[in-house]
């Protein structure tokens, strides 16, 4: 079972979500869209200049910058 | 009246954002009420009636919020509304194509008000993307009714109603989420002794258990009644192992899980054609390499259409407005008005305020509607995710390139779009910093002068100066916004979760309305509120002599030395000043005051403009640092006004005045004195 962090994962790559780093404010923001512990999660696209990133998660599709991401730990599919 | 029509019943409207929550409000009420979560969004609720077989509803929309757990304006609004207002009932309008999200919402209004009907909305969109939703198994779940809808055709509205209508007579015990058991009995030991307070005790429970701020207070105080010590106590012990945090992660993670499992009950989903086109479009949009002039281009477009457009009403709205003028003189002459006051009211108040309307208005009615569409169709926060690595890097949030490109219509417009920026610094620095970009009023005067001095004529090469010139507004709001977060606004950059909703097909119709009411004709009245004393000033300043030098010769005789050292002249200096109600006009009083006239005029034609221009000593010097300081001076009447408006202090105002300002002077001076070392100009 392979860990890493959210913000690693290569365009189409998938994960599960297993654990926030994340505190406060952006956590629960996070967590509101739909971002918490379970979730699957697949990494579509970065922006232009690298940063944000698109992921989809539960239908939505949600950007966020790398250092949010980072902060977001997902279980690779073995 | 009928006899057996009551009192209006509140229903309340609920919803995450980008799900059609207006489009439902609007299409139930008639009204044209515009909360998206874009520019224009508002944070209190709006109020409409309906009328439903004989019974009358007021229907308060509510914020649209993902959460009613997390603490944003927007979500404390609408819990508050749900929670003290007690509505007879609520609706929570869901997208069907992200309907698990959308449920967590659900199941969180659920647990304050057991009276809801869940409208799943967007369902042909749903079907377009061939995912499958058993409404009455959902209905079920949850044990409330659940109606299907796709409220921009108007299908499912009247059976929303209908279900609305049976609900209100009714009493719902919607399946409660359910807890971790640690939990559970916690929630078991302290509802019953807190339900009896009008509020569900389930709930009054898990929020006093999380101790949160003002809502814990409130709630602490209302079913304390007297033994609040106790309860406290009470409180405290239950509290012990269940934690601070980590209570509220479990309590968001339950919610979650109940409503990953419901879908897993009630949708069935396959990927369709619709969404892989969906994709691709986001992969070219947001393309290394074709992403960003893509974007550029689109930009272009809309600027073009918007000024080659607006040239027609213009011209025409401009000659009907001094036809009537023609009239209001002669009729002003026969009822006898002295002639100072004729040419006080009419030719400085009339005059400046037809001049404003007749420039302001077309190009406004044109730029918001067409940029209403692009937010429509969800290309708007695209925009925001392409250029969100820049603003980062300034320490900006990436939704300000939505208000920078608002604030290309209209500067007042950009500073009120702020409000869909979270973050109060950062909203602060996308406030002061709006008026860096150049709006429509001042393009007429930019592209004046780039045809006359740069362009010749040649309209590639002036669309081409323009984009350049737009580049450097677009870099001084990014150096200034670098400059305010590293001092006066120090901090680190918040966090960016953005949705990028999917692409819509805009509703062309009710955009137009609704831009044109809301930000168009709002923004009119504003600058009109401006423009007519302002023009009294002007004239005045025209009119009137001290010393047989009239003010307004006396003003730019004081300038000249400092317009001088910025490339300009005191002419150009005084007509920026006394353009401050609106900027389009600038360029004519600068001409007013050259002929030594009393009142503002047009130019004939550009080699008209050139010729005078170049008679009272303009160079291409003077064009470039002219063009400078448009781009970069102190916000008009209207724009200081609204930031006023929207930061409530005189000091960010004073700061969003004398940055840009600052800026321009130093930039001029800068342009000024390299050419003259050169030998140029």
């Amino acid at each position: 079972m392979e860990k890493t962090a959210l913000n690693r994962l290569k365009p189409g790559m998938r994960g599960q979500i297993d654990a926030l780093t994340a505190q406060g404010l952006l956590r629960r923001r996070l967590m509101d869209l739909g971002l918490m512990p379970g979730a699957t999660v697949e990494m579509l696209q970065a922006a232009p200049f690298g940063d944000p990133t698109a992921y989809r998660v539960r239908g939505a599709v949600i950007a966020l910058r790398a250092a949010d991401a980072a902060r977001i730990t997902v279980i690779l599919p073995a | 009246m009928r006899p057996h029509e009551d009192a209006p019943r509140r229903i309340a409207l609920a919803g995450n954002p980008n799900v059609g929550k207006s489009t439902v409000f609007n299409a139930l009420t008639g009204l044209h009420q515009h909360t998206g979560n874009w520019p224009g969004k508002t944070v209190a609720t709006a109020q409409g009636r309906v009328h439903f077989r004989g019974q009358s509803y007021t229907l308060v929309d509510l914020p649209g919020t993902y959460s009613l757990l997390a603490s944003s304006p927007e979500e404390e609004v609408a819990r508050d509304s749900l929670c003290f207002d007690r509505p007879d009932a609520a609706i929570v309008v869901t997208d069907a194509t992200a309907l698990e999200r959308n449920l967590n919402l659900v199941l969180q209004v659920l647990e304050i008000l057991p009276n809801t009907v869940v409208c799943v909305n967007l369902l042909d969109e749903a079907r377009k993307k061939r995912v499958q939703i058993d409404l009455a198994a959902l209905s079920r779940a949850l044990g409330v009714p659940v109606v299907g809808c796709a409220a921009r055709s108007g299908k499912g509205l009247p059976e929303l109603m209908e279900a609305v209508e049976g609900i209100c007579a009714q009493e719902c015990t919607p399946a409660s989420v359910p807890y971790p058991p640690r939990l559970e009995e916690a929630l078991a030991a302290l509802a019953p002794r807190v339900s009896g307070c009008g509020l569900p005790g389930r709930w009054t429970a898990l929020r006093l258990l999380e101790g949160e701020g003002a809502l814990y207070e409130q709630l602490l105080h209302r079913v304390g009644a007297g033994e609040e010590a106790a309860l406290v106590a009470q409180i405290a012990a239950l509290r012990q192992g269940l934690g601070g945090e980590a209570l509220r992660d479990t309590v968001v993670r339950a919610v979650n899980e109940r409503a990953a499992a419901l879908v897993g009950l009630c949708v069935r989903w396959e990927e369709s054609a619709a969404e892989r086109r969906e994709r691709r479009l986001d992969k070219l949009l947001a393309s290394k390499s074709v992403g960003i002039p893509l974007m550029l281009l689109g930009l272009g477009v809309v600027l073009w259409i918007t000024l080659q457009g607006a040239n027609v009403p213009s011209q025409w709205l401009s000659a009907a407005l001094g036809r009537l003028e023609t009239w209001l003189s002669a009729g002003a002459a026969r009822v006898g008005m002295a002639p100072w006051l004729q040419g006080l009211l009419i030719q400085g108040m009339y005059r400046t305020l037809a001049w404003v309307v007749s420039v302001m208005l077309p190009p406004m009615a044109i730029f918001f509607p067409l940029f209403t569409l692009l937010e429509d169709a969800g290309l708007l926060p695209r925009v925001a995710f392409n250029m969100d690595y820049l603003f980062r890097r300034c320490g900006a949030h990436g939704k300000q390139a939505l208000t920078c490109c608002m604030g290309l219509g209209c500067n007042a417009c950009g500073v009120m779009g702020c409000r869909i920026i979270d973050s109060p610094r950062e909203r602060l620095i996308a406030i002061v910093t709006n008026n860096f970009i150049p709006c429509n009023g001042r393009f007429p005067t930019l592209i004046a002068l780039i045809l006359v001095f740069f362009a010749a004529g040649s309209s590639p090469l002036a669309a081409l100066l323009l984009l350049g010139v737009l580049g450097l507004g677009l870099g001084a709001a990014l150096l200034s916004a670098k400059l305010l977060s590293v001092t006066v606004l120090k901090g680190q950059p918040s966090s960016f979760a953005l949705e990028l909703p999917p692409y819509r097909r805009p509703q062309v119709g009710r955009v137009i309305v609704r831009s044109v009411l809301d930000r168009t004709l709002f923004v009119l009245g504003r600058a009109a509120a401006v423009a007519a004393p302002a023009g009294l000033v002007i004239w005045l300043l025209a009119n009137v002599s001290v010393g047989g030098m009239t003010l307004l010769a006396r003003c730019t005789g004081a300038l000249e030395g400092l317009g001088q050292l910025m490339g300009l002249d005191g002419t150009i200096l005084t007509a920026f000043i006394l353009g401050f109600p609106a900027n389009e006009i600038v360029l004519p009083i600068a001409l007013m005051a050259y002929a030594v006239q009393g009142s503002m005029s047009s130019y004939a034609s550009l080699a008209e403009l050139g010729q005078i221009l170049t008679q009272n000593g303009w160079t291409w010097l003077t064009a470039l640092c002219a063009m400078i300081f448009s781009v970069m001076h102190f916000p008009c009447g209207t724009t200081c006004w609204t930031i006023w408006k929207e930061t409530k202090s005189v000091g960010w105002t004073a700061l969003a005045v004398a940055l840009p300002t600052a800026a321009g002077m130093a930039c001029c001076m800068a342009v000024a004195a390299l050419a003259r070392l050169l030998g140029a100009g």
